[in-house]
């Protein structure tokens, strides 16, 4: 009996996530990436699996069951490698095969440092509440206990026991390694070239080392998004953000939670024009602190840009001002998936038979990696969906670039060298359907790292 | 018309001779580096609170050094800045995965140092933008992993040497100084005049190798000739001591509780395998160890100067540059070690070659002819010195899987391996996320290269990188730096000199 | 003994010290002005003074500021090189370690 075979266009997070999904319902998967795994956005971000972030909403939901499957996951991943049924995952003794996610349910903490930021983070928090997310008020002893470090001039603080975090790259491994344990093969040093289509099916895509066949494609291709589905003659408007992450030296138990600044700071840094910063800040199991994050458009420009560090340091220190003497070893940066509307783009795509997209995460990528992974299978096998999958779909104008000045920020694409499909615009035209994107980022009370 | 604007990084041998030519040349100059007193790894100063009144005792060539630094330093176009680091360049021109050429009139990076406040406290941010940019950042010890090399007690042939030239302080009583290179003959006669017992300098390579790569085809040598002069004398210091110098011999474990107590030595053979039964012990205090040298490429990789293979294999890479020791990143210059390693003199005559041209100088005066010439016999022996002292392919088999690779993070040798073979890991950068090798602070300026070398040997996949990939060299924040210092905003230029910050730290404070 | 300072009576370079003395985990240490704290640290017969992650003790190993296992912690700034900082009379330094629980990893109420 001929198996579904299933290509996964990108061995990120989101991919990784696609194929352990899709391999474990019986599918037989195949995972391409241009490079290596895990080692381009999912490698340059922070683990962030934030509630925190979001408020009510399609994304939040995605991101509930997001955060509801990942000890799920890791524990029948742990299972399967043991060869026993599955118990929860624990962060304590983390057995091998999923020991390198470093899963860490440790918690969030949001802090607001002005009155109007503690106000607009206690109306957050109750729509939050509503919508099912815990989220508790914390007084200044509390605060004090949880994070001894932090500003004493702080006006309201917020804990959320369910925001967790992952070693990304690390834990994409996990989840890829678990897929190929279930039969998916790997095939790193392979980029997309263009499509083969056949009576308007997606029947291979084509690559320097030959076409690579298949029933489905799962687009997963992260920042690079845009560029590879113009490739195979269905573009959608996904488009880098540029990230930087700064990286201290191992320091003794300092930051104990994620903590994030709740006031958006917007338009640091004047000779930046977009660039945005908030605190992110948070320990990593080697003893480093990492402190994020920015956001800026610059195309796939990766050239590091010192002011751009200079506020995101600036940023993270109104937080924890007592990190002032500590010295900063490494910056990194990287490109996060981003989507005019801000919501991630999943499911089959109307214009070309075979192509599916699973991208557009911005900074939420390997959170929402799970849930996305979850929902795509339940699509693809027609299964019912964990949620409502329609704010999702492809064919909305910010994805399919017809909303309004969608293009006008989009610096520094390169366009495709060579394709077989047709690059042009395709499919659905009508008015703009997101009034202000910007604002709805700026809902967002803390923007998670790339 | 305008002076040109040149920025020296490094005041070591090639950096002090770019200053001394860019400044006879016209230019502007400010000369930057992270020691208080300039002379670089080779001409390791005294403090100044020694007040010694004989520092030729322990100097080579002091005399004609010190006549340079204060031509230099005294000179009014020059400006001298102690202490101060360089943590980033900021390019111009487009960066991205494929960049395209940078247009030649493109200007240099923008040059981030951190100066020292005047009266302590928080070190100040400063960006110059020079017309032209020199980079002499040099090179440090490249040390092979062994059992037991992450004991106190082991340390690098440099590690001795600055201690023994720079402060008067010995290492230990009985030393052995191991490993492969020329440079391990100054540091045991440095150990010996600073009163060491120097049980014995332990070469790799094949004594019949060496002779020939030092000694052959003399007529080739010209202005390096002097060099290998004096690594002839040095041998005869060894003689006088009665230090035996023993070749095909390597360092293959140090052993000891808490620190250094006995080194066990091997015969190798010319892949440095080693041969069995012939492991021998010997009590001691300190190893210094030393093979050969890894060039300080992070501001080379960060202003996206293209690299080349050096001539001991696929591991070591160097800054490419062409007949006017120009990058091929446009308006940066690179001179000394960082482009091949062949000791201070060829160093001085790349400096002074790149100096004099990135101040304007005409290229093709009679002394600039010469200097090519000098050159171009440097760069042949820097060759002649790789094959002389090549790295055997077989180092790795006296490794353990337990053996420290990754000082930092304490990776063994086990799980590099295992990750070079893991098919999800083909990536240099998932792996080192994987094995946290190199994700230390040093930030893998110790393993670096190690890594590189044994995944390239181990992995199963896809070649990890070419051979002119900057991977492990990679290191946009050049220097660790303060996050106080960092959210600081950088200190003005001086108001008569937009383009370059031109004020001395001292003065620029506020 | 083991490591030392060339005994200025003795040294070639015929150099005049200058004492000072640091504190190391609140101990005199005596050295000579212009001296790194390395230099003083060795000197006065210290090999090691941090602590590797799994325990094992760390000191001098490349002594130009390029490996970090020496740092040492100085008058409360951490992640000091000490093969390239000056001593100064005075200074207090305090060791470091990256074994979880030791004093020099989690000290209570330490600021970083």
């Amino acid at each position: 009996m001929h198996r579904t075979r299933a290509v996964v266009l990108g061995a990120g997070i989101i991919g990784a996530a696609c194929a352990r999904e899709l391999a474990v319902a019986g599918l037989d998967v195949l995972v391409l990436d241009r490079g290596g795994a895990a080692a381009a956005t999912t490698a340059h971000g922070e683990g962030n699996i934030l509630v925190s972030d979001k408020g009510p909403g399609p994304e939040l939901d995605l991101a509930l069951l997001s955060r509801r499957l990942w000890p799920e996951v890791l524990a029948d991943i742990a299972a399967r490698s043991a060869g026993r049924p599955p118990r929860p995952a624990s962060d304590q003794a983390a057995p091998p095969a999923t020991r390198a996610a470093e899963w860490e349910p440790k918690g969030g903490i949001v802090v607001a440092t002005t009155a109007e930021g503690a106000e607009g983070l206690t109306r957050f928090a109750a729509g939050q509440r509503a919508a099912g997310v815990r989220a508790e008020a914390m007084d200044p002893h509390e605060l004090r206990a949880a994070e001894p470090f932090v500003t004493d001039r702080h006006t309201a603080a917020l804990h959320y026991p369910d925001d967790a975090q992952v070693q990304p790259s690390g834990a994409a491994l996990v989840l890829l390694r678990d897929a190929l344990a279930h039969g998916a093969e790997l095939l790193t040093g392979h980029e997309v070239l263009g499509a083969v289509t056949r009576a308007g099916r997606l029947v291979a895509v084509r690559t320097a080392r030959g076409p690579v066949g298949g029933d489905v494609f799962v687009n997963a291709t992260g920042p690079w998004s845009g560029e590879v589905s113009a490739r195979l003659g269905a573009p959608v408007d996904i488009r880098p953000r540029r990230g930087e992450i700064l990286v201290t030296t191992p320091l003794p138990p300092t930051v104990f939670h994620k903590v994030y600044d709740a006031d958006y700071v917007g338009a640091v840094g004047s000779a930046d024009t977009g660039l945005q910063t908030s605190a992110v800040v948070e320990a990593t199991r080697g003893g480093s602190i990492l402190l994020g994050s920015s956001r800026r458009h610059a195309g796939f420009d990766d050239r590091l840009r010192p002011e751009v560090l200079s506020a995101v340091a600036a940023t993270a220190l109104r937080l924890f001002p007592a990190l002032a003497d500590v010295p900063v070893m490494r910056a990194y940066g990287g490109f996060r998936p981003y989507v005019p509307d801000h919501l991630p783009v999943i499911g089959a795509d109307p214009r070309l038979a075979g192509l599916w997209h699973a991208g557009g995460h911005e900074g939420a990528g390997i959170g929402l990696s799970v849930g996305t992974a979850r929902l795509l299978r339940e699509l693809l096998l027609g299964d019912r969906p964990s949620l409502d999958a329609d704010p999702f779909r492809v064919d909305r104008p910010a994805v399919l670039g017809t909303s309004d000045g969608a293009r006008d920020t989009h610096a520094g694409s390169t366009g495709p060298p060579d394709s077989t499909g047709t690059p042009a615009q395709a499919g659905a035209s009508g008015p703009a359907a997101v009034a202000d994107p910007d604002q709805a980022a700026a809902r967002n009370m803390t923007e998670e790292g790339a | 018309m305008r002076r040109r604007s040149v920025v020296v990084v490094g005041a070591g041998p090639a950096g002090l001779a770019a200053a001394d030519t860019a400044l006879a040349a016209g230019a502007d100059v400010t000369l930057v580096d992270s020691a208080e007193r300039p002379g670089g790894q080779y001409h390791r100063m005294l403090p100044d609170a020694y007040g010694a009144r004989a520092p030729e005792a322990v100097q080579h060539g002091y005399r004609s050094f010190e006549r340079r630094v204060r031509r230099v330093l005294d000179h009014p176009r020059c400006s001298w800045w102690a202490g101060a680091e360089v943590w980033a360049l900021e390019r111009r021109d487009p960066g991205g995965a494929a960049p395209a050429a940078p247009a030649p009139s493109c200007p240099p990076p923008k040059v981030h140092v951190l100066a020292p406040a005047p009266g302590g406290g928080p070190r100040r941010r400063h960006v110059l933008e020079p017309d032209a940019l020199v980079l002499a950042t040099g090179a440090h010890d490249r040390v092979l992993p062994f059992p037991g090399w992450d004991l106190p007690g082991v340390c690098t042939a440099g590690a001795a040497q600055a201690l023994a030239k720079g402060e008067r302080v010995v290492v230990g009583d009985r030393v052995v100084v191991a490993g492969t290179g020329p440079f391990l003959l100054p540091v045991a006669v440095s150990l010996l005049e600073a009163g060491s017992t120097v049980v014995e300098v332990v070469e790799a390579g094949a004594r019949a190798r060496v002779a020939r790569g030092w000694l052959g085809r003399p007529w080739e040598l010209g202005a390096q000739a002097g060099k290998a002069g004096e690594l002839l004398a040095l041998t005869g210091v060894l003689a006088r001591h009665r230090v035996p110098y023993r070749f095909g011999r390597a360092v293959v474990a140090a052993r000891g509780d808490g620190r250094v107590e006995e080194v066990v030595t091997a015969a190798v053979r010319a892949d440095w395998s080693v041969v069995p039964g012939t492991e021998r012990a010997a009590a001691v205090d300190v190893v210094c160890v030393g093979h050969g040298f890894t060039p300080r490429l992070e501001l080379p990789v960060a202003a996206g100067c293209a690299l080349r293979p050096g001539p001991r294999g696929t591991s070591e890479v160097y800054v490419d540059v062409d007949d006017d020791q120009a990058t091929s990143s446009p308006g940066v210059y690179a001179c000394g070690e960082i482009t091949g390693v062949a000791g201070a003199p060829a160093a001085r005559t790349e400096g002074a070659l790149a100096g004099w041209l990135a101040a304007g100088g005409a290229p093709r005066a009679g002394a600039v002819r010469a200097l090519r010439r000098r050159r171009d016999q440097g760069r042949a022996f820097a060759r002649r010195l790789a094959h002389a002292h090549p790295v055997g392919a077989a180092w790795p088999g006296w490794l353990r899987p337990d053996t420290v690779v990754c000082r930092c993070e304490e990776t063994d040798y086990a799980t590099v391996c295992a990750a070079a073979q893991d098919p999800t890991a083909t990536e240099a950068r998932a792996a080192k996320l994987a094995t946290r090798a190199g994700l230390g602070p040093c930030q893998g300026r110790v393993c670096g290269p190690t890594i590189a070398e044994l995944r390239h040997r181990h992995g199963t996949g896809q070649p990890p990188a070419g051979p002119t990939d900057p991977g492990s060299h990679h290191r946009p924040l050049a220097q660790p730096i303060r996050l106080g210092e960092l959210a600081r905003p950088p200190a003005p230029p001086a108001p008569d000199r937009p383009d370059l910050a031109h004020l001395p730290p001292e003065e620029s404070g506020s | 003994m083991s490591p030392r300072l060339v005994p200025a009576r003795d040294d070639s370079v015929r150099r005049t010290d200058h004492p000072l003395t640091v504190t190391v985990d609140g101990e005199p240490v005596p050295g000579i002005a212009g001296q790194t704290l390395a230099g003083v640290l060795l000197a006065a017969g210290r090999t090691a003074w941090r602590t590797a992650g799994s325990g094992a003790p760390r000191g001098v190993f490349c002594g130009i500021g390029v490996c970090f296992d020496c740092l040492v912690t100085v008058n409360g700034e951490r992640d000091v090189r000490a093969c390239t900082r000056r001593a100064h009379d005075g200074d207090a330094v305090t060791t470091q370690s990256r074994r979880s629980g030791d004093p020099g990893d989690a000290r209570a109420g330490e600021r970083p």
